[in-house]
């Protein structure tokens, strides 16, 4: 029984702190600190994966997000030179009114999701199991074999978007792409 | 395992949804832009499991998987774009962006 | 008469070589191919008919050159007819014709667009002929379109003076007016006899028409409203004295010699119709009768030397539209070719004046020109005889049939004869008061006399020609119905020659001897200013259709009706503006916008749902 109680604890802590985290993350005015709340929300949220059964997504949810894509965002950050200047212009960016319509239509969004959650057709109860990785590995090479090869596909197309937009180039260069850019 | 973990998973996913978006509209720098971003795939991913989960199905965790190169992709050419920008108007504000106005 | 295609053709080909080596043939080149192609038209017309008089030819020729037009049932060819009439025609046409182009060959050589002048002369001549010579309707209109065109080119000739580009339009635009009438007189013409062949209308006429009915009175209504708007008759005749600002060899030979008497030629050519319209041939004499006499007081006191001239082309083409309506269809073409050749005359001396005297055209200031040029004085003299109808001038026996004819008619005849009478007694008066003022008195200026073999020769012909074409025979009588037979009484020869001859008193008096000075016009100003301006013609028109268009113009000036189509482009401009707001480059207002349709869809799905 303490069993049971443990998982609520450790699902609904979870539940909890990514909220906060994330919640304190859209509000910062420093980058870095956003991301560490980033971070933590992937973090937490990896434990609810694991909880849900899908541990293989888990660790995949660690190891992209709290590691590579944290990665890229950091050196980013470093390389726009994210100071305190930048800090002291967020915080002059991000005025109290400005949060009133947004969180009005997420509020309301919220509230619909949640509706439909709850309305006629609940979701049905049905027993959770967790999914092995075995099992993933086979209709993914199996039936979704396509995923696969589109998933690579769009990895090698970032790559090379990536590669090219943010190459640096020669400064002659330079305002005339942005001409094109801007005309474009 | 209850079901009711399941709903809730679902409702946290819509939560993280709701704010990610909230963080989309309200910041101005693109690169929280990005974050808030990252926040709503997180969310979509995490209803995903859930609902691969609820169905005790492999489709979920692989539908998480294309999420999540989603992501990757994605974080990769839009940071792309953003150091581009910046170094181009020295600044990372959308609001500026505005020159395909009609 | 196989050679009759060459009689337009060479003055077209003529027109054709001129206009596309325009700037680059020399002046003498250019001569030789706008006087050539003429004068060997004229010489082939005198071959043609001597083919034509010739013992056992036929009375008419008709050749088809190649089909027109051929739509359903209608079927026009390019078909020339020749028959007396048009042989007639066709002297005038070439011989007046080369010989105004001799002339004016030297009359113009001193202008800088000698040949662009010769190149409209000759499209003139080719119309001109395609006019005489066409054996339907339509190709009637075609020749009748084409001289129109070619007079507002011509009168616009020296189109840097607006005052001439201005006199330009109005021809063309009051020539419009019939034209516009004679256009729809023909698609009658085609409902009702289903032709527009002229030799069948002249068999079917008289065949499918009830004397006096409507269809025919109606159609020949329009066709005389053609012919008025191009004869310069009443109502349609305030273009003709402005149409004297082209050159004057154009005024010669288009608006005095040939293309002004293409009314005639038509009612002519088209009486089958006539007759069966005796109404509208009434109509025909009246205004013929009223143009004659109008024009001819209003020549009384003109002081260009043109315009009086001018206004004498309007009275004697009205004379022969009386002719016509009286019955002397004969007569009224005899009179139009002895009118052509005096008046090409009058004209080409007026023009020899006009050069001597450095472009003066003002009678007051010319005088005693007689002793400085006497050729031209000489040729005037034999003009203004002719243009009297003196006894042994081509004029008197012309004017003479046309008059004895008019007595004959019933009812009316004897105040037609009057009519007629008095205009010829006014003519008198008019022409010589010019011939007196230009000639006599006292010498006013020092003229220059052209010399050469341009100038002394065509005119010494024409004079030639107009005092003895009274005794030339026209072969109409076997296309033209014969004039009322019968004499009319001896005194009313009498008066005919006497009149005139009291004119010519009447004018020496006054404009010589400076006697009977009470006469002079200028002591009334008040009529004399109204026949100056030709009987307040222009104004009326300026008053009843100018003004109300031109004040229609301004109201519509703002454009009223596109009104409705600026609406539209309002409104869209509007909605433009509108749904550009939604484009304002706001990244985050684009993301807010999805956001709410999302909302939305999401409520309609859940509302939906749960139903």
């Amino acid at each position: 029984m303490i069993w049971a109680y443990l998982y609520n604890i450790v699902f609904y802590a979870s539940c909890g702190v990514t909220v906060v985290a994330t919640l304190l993350m859209i509000s910062r005015h420093n980058a870095v600190h956003a991301l560490l709340y980033l971070i933590v929300s992937s973090l937490s949220l990896a434990i609810i994966f694991y909880l849900l059964g899908a541990a293989f997504a888990a660790a995949l949810e660690v190891i992209v997000y709290a590691g590579a894509v944290m990665i890229l965002f950091v050196f980013v950050v470093m390389m726009l030179n994210q100071g305190q200047r930048s800090a002291a212009l967020e915080a002059a960016w991000l005025p109290a009114r400005g949060w009133i319509m947004p969180s009005i239509l997420a509020s309301i969004l919220l509230a619909l999701l949640l509706l439909g959650m709850n309305s006629e057709h609940p979701l049905q109860p049905y027993g959770v199991h967790g999914v092995a990785v075995k099992d993933v590995g086979i209709a993914l090479f199996g039936p979704y074999v396509l995923v696969v090869e589109l998933a690579s596909f769009l990895l090698l197309s970032g790559l090379i978007g990536a590669f090219h937009i943010a190459r640096k180039m020669p400064s002659h260069m330079d305002q005339n792409t942005l001409d094109e850019a801007g005309n474009g | 395992m209850d079901n009711q973990y399941i709903d809730h998973a679902i409702i946290l996913a819509g939560i993280l949804f709701c704010l990610g978006l909230v963080g989309v509209m309200v910041r101005r720098n693109l690169l929280f832009m990005m974050i808030s971003i990252e926040v709503m795939l997180n969310a979509s991913a995490l209803a995903f499991i859930a609902a691969g989960s609820a169905w005790n199905q492999a489709e979920g965790q692989i539908m998480f998987l294309a999420v999540i190169t989603l992501g990757a992709a994605e974080v990769a050419v839009g940071l792309g774009l953003t150091l581009l920008l910046f170094r181009h108007h020295n600044s990372v504000d959308v609001d500026q962006l505005n020159k395909l106005r009609g | 008469m196989h050679q009759l295609w060459l009689i337009p053709g060479l003055p077209l080909v003529g027109f054709f070589l001129l206009v596309l080596g325009h700037g680059r043939f020399t002046r003498s080149l250019a001569r030789l191919i706008g006087v050539g192609s003429i004068a060997i038209a004229a010489l082939i017309t005198l071959w043609v008919a001597l083919d034509f008089y010739s013992p056992g030819a036929a009375q008419t020729y008709q050749v088809e050159l190649w089909p027109w037009l051929t739509a359903g049932e209608l079927e026009v060819s390019f078909g020339l007819y020749l028959d007396g009439l048009s042989l007639s025609m066709l002297f005038v046409v070439t011989g007046v014709g080369s010989l105004i182009h001799w002339y004016a060959s030297g009359y113009m050589w001193q202008d800088p667009d000698y040949q662009r002048f010769f190149a409209y002369m000759n499209l003139f001549v080719a119309a001109m002929l395609m006019l005489v010579l066409a054996d339907n309707l339509v190709l009637l209109f075609l020749g009748w379109e084409g001289v129109g065109v070619c007079s507002f080119l011509l009168i616009g000739f020296w189109y840097q003076d607006p005052a001439n580009g201005y006199a330009a339009r109005k021809a063309f635009i009051v020539t419009r007016v019939g034209d516009t009438a004679f256009a729809i007189g023909l698609f009658l013409l085609y409902r009702e006899l289903g032709t527009l062949d002229l030799p069948s209308i002249m068999v079917l006429a008289p065949e499918k028409f009830v004397v006096g009915a409507n269809q025919p009175t109606l159609i020949a209504t329009l066709l005389l409203a053609g012919a008025v708007g191009k004869s310069a008759q009443l109502p349609l005749h305030i273009w003709l004295p402005d149409a004297m600002a082209g050159p004057t060899p154009v005024s010669a030979l288009i608006h005095a010699a040939t293309m002004v008497t293409a009314g005639v030629y038509l009612i002519a050519r088209t009486h089958g119709v006539f007759l069966q319209a005796p109404d509208v041939l009434l109509a025909v004499a009246f205004i013929g009768l009223f143009t004659l006499l109008i024009s001819g007081f209003t020549a009384l006191n003109q002081t260009d030397i043109k315009r009086v001239l001018a206004y004498s082309t309007m009275s004697q083409i009205g004379y022969m539209f009386f002719a016509l309506g009286v019955g002397a269809w004969s007569e009224s073409i005899f009179h139009l070719m002895t009118h052509a050749l005096f008046k090409a005359l009058l004209f080409m001396t007026a023009g020899s004046i006009i050069l001597a005297l450095h472009h003066e055209q003002d009678i007051r200031l010319m005088g005693g020109l007689r002793r400085q040029l006497p050729v031209p004085f000489w040729c005037f003299v034999i003009g203004s005889a002719c243009l009297v109808a003196l006894p042994p001038t081509s004029g008197f026996f012309s004017k003479e049939a046309i008059l004895n004819a008019s007595w004959q008619l019933p009812v009316y005849g004897p105040w037609f004869w009057a009519g007629g009478v008095l205009g010829a007694f006014i003519t008198a008066i008019y022409s010589f008061r010019l011939l007196f003022l230009v000639f006599f008195g006292a010498e006013k200026v020092q003229p220059h006399e052209p010399k050469g073999w341009q100038f002394h020769p065509p005119l010494i012909i024409l004079a030639t020609l107009s005092l003895v074409a009274g005794w030339f025979v026209l072969p109409t009588g076997d296309v033209l119905p014969s004039s009322p037979a019968g004499h009319p009484p001896m005194w009313t020869i009498v008066v005919a020659i006497g009149l005139p001859l009291l004119g010519i008193g009447i004018a020496y008096q006054v404009y010589v001897r400076h006697k009977w000075q009470g006469l002079r016009l200028a002591h009334w100003q008040r009529l004399r200013q109204f026949w100056f301006q030709g009987f307040g013609f222009d104004g009326l028109y300026r008053r009843l259709f100018l003004t109300p268009f031109t004040s229609l113009a301004q109201v519509n000036r703002n454009d009223i009706i596109d009104g409705l189509p600026t609406l539209l482009i309002q409104l869209s401009r509007f909605l433009h503006r509108l749904f550009s707001q939604l484009q304002n480059g706001q990244l985050r207002a684009y993301i807010a916008t999805l956001a709410s349709a999302a909302i939305i869809i999401l409520a309609l799905a859940i509302s939906t749902v749960g139903k």
